[in-house]
C-alpha cells in the first residue's frame, strides 16, 4: 500500500469503494448493502424487466414494507388500495428477483433504517444506499450511507455500483458534555439551527467531539438521521468500541474470525488526526438546551425556553421572508413563549426516534407525571420502529405505561412522519412530533408540525404544551 | 433517456426559497407503480384550493395565464430539498418543464433531475435576481444551449457548467445502467479483492 496524505473518514470510505475513476466519467463506487421499500422501488424493477436485466447481487439487497403500511392492522390492504398495490408489487418483485423481504407481520419487519442496524445489516466501513433520504442514519456506524432516487435504485440493482461525485467534507465538533436531560435529538436540532437548513449542501459531515463519542448507538443514529435536514449528503460518526459491541452477535453481522478481522479494519476508518476538512463547525455541548422547531424547515428551531422569533430578527432577506411565511403557515405570533404553544396531536415514532431507547425515554417522562393522563383534547400515538422494538418494549412493560396514560400503542411503520398511510393530521392540527421534517403539509395538508425529542413529545402529550423539563 | 440539446421556452418565476419535495409532489400521490401520472399533482397544495384538486388557485404563479405553457422553472435557493423521491423530477417533467434554474439545489434532487433528463442549471444569486426581475416585468423566453453551456435572451447571456459526465449523459441520452454494465469485468475484479466481512 502506498503512503497517502492524511485522510478523513469519508475519503477512506471513498477510496475503499472506488471501483473506477475513468477520465471524463463520474467515479464509480461499490455498494455493499441496498435497502428497499415499496414506494421508491417499483419503477426500478419495471425498468429491469423492460431491459431484461437481473438484480446482480440479490443477497446484498434487503426489502421491507414500511412507508405505506397501516399501524392498526397487518392486513396488506388496511391502508387503502394504492398502498396495497405497492405492497403487493414489492412482494412480487422480491420473489421474481430473489430478494429477501420482511413483509407484513414478519418478525424482522420495520422501518428500513431501524431494522438495518438492529439486524446487523448495517456495518462500519460499508456503503449503504436506499431510496429514502434518511439513509444517512446508518452513518452512525461509520458507513457511508445516503438516499438515492429510483433511477439509482435501478443502477444498484443491475450493477451493485453507483456513480457519485465526491462531496466536500465538514467536521462538526460538539465539545464537552451535554447537560442532564438533553437528548441526541436536541443536539442535532441545535446543529441544524446553527448551520441553517441548507448549511451542509454539497458536504458529507462527520460528527465528533466528546458529546458525540458519549452517545449510545441509537443516539448516534438519531444524530446522523437528520444530516439530510441541513443538506448534507451523508453524516458519519467514527466507529469505536460502542459500535463494535453493538454490531457483535447481530443476526446478519459477521461472526468469529471474520468479525475479528472486520474490527481490525474498522478501527482504521477514523479520520487521521491531521486530516483537513473543507469546513469546520464547533458547538459547546453544555450550551445546548431542549429544542423545538417553530417554522416550516428544520433549521427554524429554538430552545424551549425561548420565544417565537420575529422576521426582524433575521438580517438575511431570504430568511426574513421564510420567517414571515412560516409564522403565517404555523399560525404563530412572534414573541410567544415556546412553552405557551398548545398542541392537539403527538406522534412518537419515525426512523429518527422510534428505537427502544427513545420509547424508554418517553415512558420515563410519562412516569414522572405520576399517573397523569394525556390531557383532554390531545391524541397521542406511539409507533415503534420495528417488530423487534415493539416486542422489546412490551417485554419491559412500556406499552402498558403508555396505554395506561392514554397513549395509543400502534404497530410499527413510518406512519405519521410522512402520512402515506392513514395516520394523517387534519388541517389546522398542531403536532409535537419526534420525526424529522416540519415542511408545510408534510403530515397532512394544512397541518403544523413541531419537531421535538421523545421526552418533549411525551411531556406535551400530558400537559398539552411544550415543557422545559430541565427547570 | 431523451437527448437534450437546446431548448427555448417561457420562464415561470417561483420566487420561494427552500421549496421541498413534499411541496413539489405531496406524499399521497406517491402510491403508484408506474412512472407516469404525477404531473397533474405537481405543487398540489399550492396549485389547488381544495384537497381533491378540483379548484385551481388563481394566485399561484404557475396557474397565471401569462405563464401558461412555461417550460423553464426559475426557482429560489435550495430547490428540491428534503426527500429522495424521484417522483419530484418526474412530476416537473410531466407537467412540461425541461429546465430548472436556481442559485442552489439539494444534492439528491439535482442528481435525480440529471438521471431523468431534466436539466438543472445553477446560476449565481445576482444572475437569478436579474432573471426574477425580468420575468416579473415581461414574459421572458430563454434559449438554453446545453452543448455550449449558455443561456441567452436577446442581448443577455449567462454561462453555466455541468459535471463533464453528466453533460455527456444528457446530451447523448446515455443509458447509465448499460454504460456501467459494459464495465462488468472491472466491477468483478474489484469484488474479488474485497475482504470477507464486506
Amino acid at each position: 500500500m502506498t503512503t497517502t496524505s492524511p485522510q478523513t473518514m469519508y475519503e477512506k470510505l471513498w477510496q475503499n469503494h472506488l471501483v473506477e475513476d475513468a477520465k471524463g466519467e463520474t467515479p464509480l463506487l461499490y455498494v455493499d448493502r441496498h435497502l428497499i421499500h415499496e414506494v421508491t422501488s417499483p419503477q426500478a424493477f419495471a425498468s429491469l424487466r423492460f431491459h431484461n436485466r437481473p438484480v446482480r447481487h440479490p443477497e446484498r439487497t434487503i426489502a421491507t414494507m414500511d412507508h405505506n403500511i397501516s399501524t392498526r392492522s397487518i392486513k396488506i390492504d388496511a391502508a387503502g388500495e394504492g398502498a396495497a398495490n405497492q405492497l403487493r408489487a414489492l412482494a412480487i418483485n422480491c420473489k421474481d428477483f430473489g430478494i429477501e423481504l420482511f413483509d407484513m407481520g414478519h418478525k424482522n419487519q420495520g422501518i428500513a433504517h431501524v431494522i438495518g442496524p438492529e439486524l446487523g445489516l448495517t456495518l462500519p466501513g460499508t456503503i449503504i444506499v436506499c431510496g429514502d433520504s434518511h439513509t444517512a442514519t446508518h452513518g452512525a456506524f461509520g458507513a457511508l450511507a445516503f438516499g438515492i432516487g429510483t433511477s439509482e435504485v435501478e443502477h444498484v440493482f443491475a450493477t451493485q455500483t453507483l456513480r457519485q461525485n465526491k462531496a466536500k467534507t465538514m467536521k462538526i465538533e460538539v465539545k464537552g458534555h451535554v447537560g442532564a436531560g438533553i437528548s441526541a435529538k436536541d443536539i442535532i436540532l441545535a446543529i441544524i439551527g446553527k448551520t441553517g437548513s441548507a448549511g451542509a449542501t454539497g458536504y458529507v459531515v462527520e460528527y465528533c467531539g466528546e458529546a458525540i463519542e458519549a452517545l449510545s448507538m441509537e443516539e448516534r443514529m438519531t444524530v446522523c438521521n437528520m444530516s439530510i435536514e441541513f443538506g448534507a449528503k451523508a453524516g458519519l460518526i467514527a466507529p469505536d468500541q460502542t459500535t463494535f459491541d453493538y454490531v457483535e452477535g447481530k443476526e446478519y453481522a459477521p461472526k468469529g474470525e471474520v468479525f475479528a478481522q472486520a474490527v481490525v479494519d474498522w478501527k482504521n476508518l477514523k479520520s487521521d488526526a491531521d486530516a483537513t476538512f473543507d469546513a469546520v463547525i464547533t458547538l459547546v455541548a453544555k450550551d445546548i438546551k431542549a429544542q423545538v422547531t417553530w417554522g416550516t424547515n428544520p433549521g427554524q428551531v429554538i430552545s424551549v425556553d425561548g420565544i417565537v422569533p420575529s422576521p426582524e430578527d433575521f438580517s438575511d432577506p431570504v430568511e426574513k421572508e421564510s420567517c414571515i411565511n412560516a409564522l403565517k403557515y404555523m399560525d404563530l405570533t412572534a414573541g410567544t413563549k415556546m412553552t405557551d404553544i398548545q398542541v392537539n396531536k403527538v406522534f412518537i415514532g419515525s426512523c429518527t426516534n422510534s428505537r427502544i431507547e427513545d420509547l424508554r425515554a418517553a415512558a420515563g417522562v410519562v412516569q414522572q407525571y405520576q399517573g397523569q393522563q394525556v390531557v383532554e383534547g390531545v391524541d397521542a400515538i406511539i409507533v415503534p420502529g420495528s417488530y423487534r422494538v415493539k416486542e422489546q418494549a412490551e417485554s419491559e412493560g412500556l406499552d402498558k405505561i403508555f396505554t395506561d396514560a392514554g397513549f395509543e400503542w400502534r404497530l410499527p411503520g413510518c406512519s405519521m412522519c410522512l402520512g402515506m398511510n392513514d395516520d394523517v393530521l387534519e388541517e389546522g392540527d398542531r403536532c409535537a412530533s419526534t420525526s424529522n421534517r416540519n415542511f408545510e403539509g408534510r403530515q397532512g395538508r394544512g397541518s403544523r408540525t413541531h419537531l421535538v425529542s421523545p421526552e418533549m413529545a411525551a411531556a406535551a402529550a400530558i400537559t398539552g404544551h411544550f415543557v422545559d423539563l430541565n427547570t | 433517456m431523451e437527448k437534450f440539446n437546446t431548448h427555448t421556452g417561457l420562464v415561470v418565476p417561483l420566487d420561494i426559497a427552500n421549496v421541498d419535495t413534499d411541496q413539489i409532489i405531496p406524499k399521497q400521490f406517491l402510491q403508484k407503480t408506474e412512472r407516469v401520472g404525477f404531473g397533474v399533482h405537481l405543487f398540489h397544495d399550492s396549485r389547488y384550493l381544495d384537497h381533491a384538486g378540483t379548484q385551481v388557485n388563481p394566485d399561484f404563479v404557475i396557474n397565471k395565464p401569462e405563464y401558461k405553457g412555461a417550460s423553464i422553472l426559475l426557482a429560489g435557493e435550495n430547490f428540491g430539498c428534503g426527500s429522495s423521491r424521484e417522483h419530484a423530477p418526474w412530476a416537473l417533467q410531466e407537467y412540461g418543464f425541461k429546465v430548472i434554474i436556481a442559485s442552489s439545489f439539494a444534492d439528491i434532487f439535482y442528481g435525480n433531475c440529471i438521471n431523468v433528463g431534466l436539466l438543472p442549471i445553477k446560476l449565481s444569486e445576482a444572475e437569478i435576481e436579474q432573471l426574477f426581475k425580468l420575468s416579473a416585468d415581461t414574459q421572458l423566453t430563454l434559449k438554453v444551449d446545453l452543448p455550449n453551456n449558455l443561456i441567452t435572451c436577446g442581448e443577455l447571456s449567462f454561462k453555466f457548467s455541468l459535471n463533464e459526465f453528466q453533460q455527456y449523459s444528457l446530451e447523448n441520452g446515455v443509458d447509465s445502467v448499460g454504460w456501467t454494465l459494459d464495465k462488468l469485468d472491472t466491477i468483478k475484479a474489484f469484488e474479488a479483492k474485497m475482504p470477507a466481512w464486506q
